[in-house]
């Protein structure tokens, strides 16, 4: 009786727990470029976290304070910050990304606001990230976020554009198979900003999503918009649990 | 100044081959592309990139428009003596750019 029990308890969570066919957009690379994003010394994006390190420690602004005067040794103090954003600001009502709540502290600090894609931001962002390597996206789970990422899991299942594509289409039903020369993976944000062959140069997930939106001929939403944050948080949640690798490679 | 990642070994044993990797940001721009308007984007390229050891050239290479954004340069040499090494990247637009390190050979 008790081991019928066990068997049904066993039976159960091999039920709930199915094999996880998650794959990071690393699987999908050619060695080369595997190689390119394992090795520091060859990975260009850490020219990136290089220069994010030494704006952590640099004074900016009318206030004169650098982001080490408060925040400390970044190893230390954003070790898993990356893995849990966005997040909700209360005071915008709203949740953020970790490039815009740098661009807030930039304004706390007295200094004019990092554009989204600039060096400064893209750099900090980086060197922030990095302290994550290897820790596992952990979404904050604040009641407040769910109506967004709600609406960005309706966004990411939405046909767009004049091909008429959802995001969903491919990277959920074709991840694996080719469009044109590559290989379409299954869409995880698991290491921004990253270092894209294509771009010459680090990029943002916001980027890499308007790249894919003009691929699909849609008109892509602004660099911040709220629908941009939406999706960042479906796809976080989507990819719940896998290691971060900022700064990824990617073709 | 362009940022700039060297690895190499700080110490070495005499007549040991060491391994030197570099890697330099720059936007290594063809010539050849156009901007959104149509007009040819002027040509900024990093033409050579030096090594030297205690001054004597041990390794060099010549960059030309195909090569991509952010060279690597990864090459070998052999270590006689305590000394410094110099790395100089120059370029289209007057880019110049040296950094060195110090290897101590026992």
């Amino acid at each position: 009786m008790k081991r019928g029990a066990v068997a049904v308890a066993l039976l159960l969570a091999a039920c709930a727990a199915p094999p996880d066919t998650r794959r990071s957009g690393l699987a999908f690379m050619t060695p080369a470029t595997q190689a390119l994003q394992r090795d520091d010394t060859q990975n260009p994006g850490m020219l990136w976290v290089q220069d994010g390190a030494a704006l952590w420690s640099r004074a900016a602004g009318t206030s004169g304070r650098s982001c080490a005067d408060c925040h400390g040794d970044a190893p230390r103090s954003m070790r898993g910050v990356a893995t849990r954003y966005p997040r909700l600001d209360a005071s915008l009502g709203r949740p953020v990304d970790l490039g815009e709540r740098i661009a807030q502290c930039r304004v706390r600090q007295g200094a004019t606001p990092p554009p989204a894609e600039s060096q400064e931001r893209l750099s900090l962002q980086a060197y922030v990230a990095h302290q994550s390597r290897g820790l596992p996206i952990a979404p904050d789970d604040d009641p407040r976020l769910v109506p967004f990422r709600e609406r960005g899991r309706q966004l990411f299942e939405r046909r767009i554009g004049q091909l008429n594509l959802a995001c969903a289409q491919c990277h959920d039903q074709l991840a694996g198979a080719r469009l044109g020369g590559s290989t379409i993976p299954q869409g995880h944000p698991s290491g921004y900003p990253i270092y894209r062959l294509e771009w010459q140069s680090l990029g943002s997930l916001q980027r890499r999503m308007r790249n894919c939106m003009s691929g699909v001929r849609a008109e892509p939403h602004a660099y911040g918009a709220i629908e941009l944050i939406e999706l960042e948080l479906h796809l976080m949640q989507r990819a719940r649990g896998m290691p971060l690798e900022t700064p990824a490679v990617r073709p | 100044m362009a940022r700039a990642l060297i690895n190499m070994p700080t110490t070495a044993r005499r007549a040991e081959v060491i391994e030197i990797r570099t890697l330099i940001s720059h936007p290594m721009e063809t010539g050849y592309r156009r901007d959104s308007d149509g007009a040819l984007q002027a040509r900024d390229i990093l033409r050579r990139f030096t090594c030297r050891y205690d001054g004597e050239i041990v390794f060099s290479a010549e960059l030309h428009a195909a090569i991509a954004a952010n060279p690597y340069i990864a090459f070998h040499t052999v270590a006689l003596a305590s000394g410094v090494i110099s790395f100089s990247w120059e370029g289209d637009n007057g880019f110049a750019q040296t950094e060195s390190r110090t290897l101590a050979v026992t």
